[in-house]
């Protein structure tokens, strides 16, 4: 499997990880998967919304030490 | 220690200036050199062409000599680098000419992609070069009315600048005393109409008072001129007569051509500010791939950082201390109010109620960022 993607947007308040996943997701190949790393916990939810509005796949989305990783990837 | 600086914009200005008013008693002594190439003999003050775009400022105030803006003892070419060879420490110009380095610092900034959305360069109008904002502002001169959308790519430079420009549309259109045929329509790509949570909850009942309607959750897909109509990813569709776009950024293709960074961003050690990878690389302003806002505030920080860490390196042979993310932005609210935020890694920013007092703060500023440049302030 190819090196999946980490988009490391902890910390970041603007553009903030939304943006910077969707920035990453103009990068990335159709079918390749990108981790994004947040410590803002609005992520667990914007992130997914977005994913799904749009028609790529969430793989998962787990917490550790107030980081979030949400695994996505690219459907189209 | 020969100190190379790639880029004469707003970062890599700041941090010649620093290092040279650090460094005088080396650069005398020749144990320090600090050359700078730039791709232009001017400088330009880009949050100024906002002010172009609504026909506020001329375009020769958002000019200065490169060479004026310079401390003495500093080297400055007009002359594109080429070629990075970071494995030989040196770089190639367009000029023919090779500079080789102890210390290199890449500030070679962003730059807009309208192309990168099927239609959209030749049906909007934007503010993010010289020529774009004054085809923009001729082109507002003569608008009568009809529905005006405002549509955000990502990433772009200036956070700020998609409300700011709405917000300032607004104030042209009622001072010319139209707005009653104008529908002012705002897009922006996340769940909220901006990034920063506490600037979009003043900001949305702000456009709720003013009449400006929004989408959000809109990332523009392609644009059909011909039906004057704007399709975005999520599957919406908003018709227009006049589209204004801040549109998706690059950075230099000299730096992805050179492989130092897919679409031209370098990835960059958050803290250090280093090439990942690489010690004696360093990058600074736009053209990081670091998760945090392209502006202006940012490479001055990032340079006031990085000349405390060179200047050290080059007396002590280490740098002292870390970049902690600090952005400071300020935020037009209309011609004649303003707020701002201020945020690091650490802190999320608190902006207050839009004032007149930060507004003429901001005009004050647009004349004092000359003497910021210089690294003065
Ligand atoms: C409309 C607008 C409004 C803005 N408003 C604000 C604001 O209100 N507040 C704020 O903080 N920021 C604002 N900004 C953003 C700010 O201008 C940029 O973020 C800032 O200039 C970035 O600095 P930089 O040094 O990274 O790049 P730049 O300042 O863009 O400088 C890049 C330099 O690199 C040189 N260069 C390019 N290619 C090469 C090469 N191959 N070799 C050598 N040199 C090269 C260029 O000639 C230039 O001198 C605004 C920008 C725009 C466009």
């Amino acid at each position: 499997m190819a090196e999946r993607r980490i988009i490391d947007a902890r910390g970041s308040f603007c553009p903030g990880p939304l943006m910077e996943l969707i920035a990453g997701m103009k990068m990335a190949n159709v079918g390749e998967e990108l981790e994004v790393l947040s410590s803002d916990k609005g992520s667990a939810t914007d992130v997914p919304e977005w994913i799904k509005k749009v028609g790529h796949e969430l793989l998962g989305t787990r917490e550790e030490n107030g980081v979030w990783h949400i695994v996505v990837k690219k459907a189209k | 220690m020969r100190i190379l600086i790639i880029g004469g914009g707003m970062g890599g200005t700041i941090l010649a200036n620093n290092l040279a008013r650090r460094l005088t008693t080396e650069l005398k002594s020749g144990k320090a050199r600090i050359t700078m190439l730039s791709a232009s003999d001017k400088h330009m003050y880009q949050p100024g062409l906002l002010y172009l775009a609504v026909g506020r400022i001329t375009p020769d105030e958002l000019y200065r000599d490169q060479a004026s803006l310079l401390e003495p003892g500093i080297e400055f070419h007009v002359d594109p680098v080429t070629e990075f060879h970071l494995d030989k420490n040196e770089v190639l110009t367009r000029g023919g000419k090779t500079h080789a380095y102890d210390v290199l610092v890449i500030a070679t900034g962003s730059r807009m992609v309208p192309e990168s959305i099927p239609g959209l360069a030749e049906n909007c109008e934007t503010f993010y070069t010289e020529e774009t904002a004054l085809k923009m502002f001729k082109r507002l001169r003569a608008f009568e009315g009809g529905r005006v959308v405002i549509t955000v790519g990502v990433p772009h430079k200036c956070p700020m600048a998609p409300l700011e420009i709405t917000f300032m549309l607004h104030d042209y259109f009622k001072d010319r005393g139209i707005l009653d045929k104008v529908k002012l329509h705002y897009t922006y790509p996340i769940g909220r109409t901006h990034s920063l949570e506490n600037v979009a909850k003043w900001a949305t009942p702000e456009f709720d008072r003013l009449g400006i309607t929004y989408e959000t959750l809109f990332n523009m897909k392609e644009v059909d001129g011909e039906n004057k109509i704007l399709k975005s990813e999520e599957g919406s569709e908003v018709p227009y007569d006049l589209l204004i776009a801040i549109p998706a950024h690059k950075g230099m293709e000299v730096i992805e051509k050179n492989g130092l960074g897919q679409n031209g961003w370098i990835p960059t050690h958050r803290h250090q500010l280093n090439m990942e990878g690489r010690t004696n690389v360093f990058v600074l302003g736009d053209t990081t791939n670091l998760p945090i806002s392209k502006a202006g505030s940012t490479a001055h920080f990032e340079a006031d950082t990085l000349g405390e860490n060179i200047a050290a390196m080059v007396k002590m042979g280490t740098p002292v201390r870390d970049y902690d993310g600090k952005v400071f932005c300020f935020i037009e609210a209309g011609k004649d109010r303003a707020t701002y935020a201020m945020f690091n890694y650490q802190n999320p920013p608190d902006p207050k109620a839009p004032t007149k007092a930060v507004h003429w703060f901001k005009m004050a500023y647009n004349k004092l960022y000359w003497v910021s440049a210089r690294g003065l302030l």
